[in-house]
């Protein structure tokens, strides 16, 4: 069954773009990265999932689920934590914990308190005298308490500690080892290469690209980098040049053998030809149709 | 209804102030009447020669020296005015104050539908402009049984549920707002002290007179509730009709709005 199913999923607000024919699959039981530049449309999608926006057009589906007209037994079945994490300030953490328990009517009181204990998060504290990091860890036991079978997790790690990001994902690890399923949105390469199968890349509102990490890596881009030239060689195909000291480097992105055949003009002193790393591919998909 | 309990919780320590405000000014009043009763037959001269300032305070045609008329009178400008903002603030809060403060997107992303939560916020609000008034009026008449002056119990009692009744209107008003608007103080305060001059602009001239139609304080009036020991019908329906329409605006913009 796939957890969450997009099709042509589009939000204007008034005129402003939010995002266009959205088309997003995520497998249950998969752990998901979705990955975009600041203002691509990543919370606005997210949003529209959780119906706290209406779709413009186009529909979406959690767990077989229709958004809109199912919309109660999705967020049952949803664990949310928000980019901003703002709750009511003048409540004590293990009041605002009870509250969101007693909305979904469960008893999370000795799952609140072992996610609370990990995260070494004092409950007795008010909301309102918490550091950014805090409130995020409160989010966190707010999205996690009930147990849900989805997680739809906005930036979660904005405002953690590296020791409480890695206990964080290893919760989420836990769960999702449990079947649950995690979709989690970010603009931090690194963790997304590190913990997710599975990753879809926005722009400006639109979905570049769904696949695999693995495949998402290989997509026959090559890092090059020349030692022993004068200037970056006049190549087509290439990209994110830099030259220094002799040191031509590049991305290039068409035919391999063209460009064993361009090369072979050129004199040289060293040279390599590798994939790049993860992070580069992801800034590659982010400024590629900008230019 | 765990979001109409937590409301309460949220705004008991606001409640406890404005009810213990209005009640101590409101028994204050009450108290000093004895002593005031002398100077009150001075008074009524010189506000038989204002004309139509005393019109305008819906004062004519009452005699302070009656315990009665000078509570309607004096009552009608603590309870309704304060009342009415009280209602006005916490009313124009109820919706918006929680889009503003990002608190939606916890409230919201919880299983429960929007009709639910703003149904159970509605019943929040209603139930602190109850409150609010039971504790004035209980006050109110204890202090009054205590001076021992003689009293026609039916009309306060009359006039407390026409104040009640003019702060809920306000309220209904104001939520209305706060389903629109994030930052609607400005506009809840707005009207509820709009609608307060309004009905003194409608008591000033006979062609203004229309306007009472409008505000509610038009059926809070006491001389018209002192002279006929009833509210005035058409007010109340109008000022019904007001609520219905108000109340069911802030439904159906929440039942659809981008939060």
């Amino acid at each position: 069954m796939k957890a969450i199913q997009t099709n042509q999923l589009t939000k204007y607000y008034g005129k402003h773009r939010g995002i266009e024919h959205i088309d997003l699959s995520v497998e249950e039981g998969d752990f998901f990265g979705f990955i975009g530049p600041n203002g691509a449309g990543k919370s606005t999608t997210i949003r529209t999932l959780l119906g706290l926006l209406t779709p413009t057009s186009g529909s979406a589906a959690i767990f077989g689920k229709d958004i809109v007209g199912d919309k109660l037994a999705i967020l049952s079945d949803v664990g949310y934590l928000p980019s901003e994490a703002v709750f009511y300030n003048g409540m004590r953490v293990k009041d605002l914990l009870a509250y969101s328990a007693k909305l979904r009517k469960k008893d999370c009181r000795q799952e609140a308190a072992s996610l609370c204990e990990r995260l070494s998060l004092d409950t007795n504290r008010r909301i309102g005298e918490l550091s950014l990091g805090n409130r995020k860890k409160v989010g966190i036991v707010l999205a996690l308490q009930h147990k849900p079978r989805l997680y739809i997790l906005d930036e979660p790690t904005g405002g953690l500690d590296p020791l409480m990001q890695q206990e964080f994902y290893q919760i989420l690890r836990e769960r999702n080892e449990e079947g649950a399923t995690v979709f989690l949105s970010s603009h931090i390469l690194s963790e997304v290469s590190r913990y997710c199968r599975h990753a879809a890349v926005i722009r400006s509102g639109e979905l570049l690209v769904s696949d695999s990490i693995e495949n998402l890596g290989h997509t026959g881009v090559k890092r090059v980098s020349l030692q022993g030239v004068s200037a970056v060689p006049d190549i087509p195909h290439i990209s994110s040049t830099s030259f220094s000291d002799g040191c031509a480097r590049f991305l290039y992105s068409g035919d391999q053998t063209e460009l064993i055949r361009a090369l072979a003009g050129l004199s040289f002193t060293d040279i390599s030809i590798t994939d790049p790393d993860f992070e580069e591919v992801f800034l590659h998909y982010y400024t590629k149709e900008g230019q | 209804m765990t979001v109409f309990l937590q409301e309460l919780r949220r705004n008991r320590l606001a409640l406890l102030i404005w009810s213990g405000a209005i009640a101590v000014m409101l028994v204050i009043t009450i108290v000093i009447f004895p002593e005031m009763k002398p100077q009150m037959s001075e008074m009524e001269d010189m506000l038989a020669n204002m004309g139509s300032l005393s019109d305008a305070f819906g004062m004519s045609n009452m005699s302070f020296a009656r315990f009665t008329d000078y509570f309607a009178t004096e009552c009608g400008n603590v309870l309704g005015l304060g009342g009415a903002i009280f209602a006005a603030i916490l009313g124009v809060g109820m919706l918006g104050k929680e889009e503003r403060e990002h608190t939606a997107e916890f409230l919201y992303t919880h299983p429960l539908s929007r009709t639910r939560i703003v149904l159970e916020k509605l019943l929040a609000l209603v139930a602190q402009v109850v409150i609010l008034n039971a504790v004035v009026a209980g006050a109110s008449m204890i202090a009054t049984a205590a001076i021992g002056e003689e009293v026609d119990w039916g009309v306060m009692v009359l006039m407390f549920v026409a104040y009640l009744l003019l702060e809920l209107e306000i309220a209904f008003l104001c939520f209305c707002v706060s389903a629109f608007l994030k930052n609607g103080m400005g506009a809840g305060l707005g009207i509820a002290i709009g609608m307060y001059f309004l009905n003194i602009l409608a008591n000033l001239t006979e062609d203004a007179k229309p306007l009472k139609y409008l505000t509610p304080f038009a059926f809070a009036e006491g001389s018209y509730i002192i002279e006929n020991h009833a509210l005035k019908a058409e007010y109340l329906a109008v000022g019904a009709g007001l609520s219905v329409i108000a109340v069911a605006a802030a439904f159906l913009r929440y039942h659809k709005k981008d939060l």
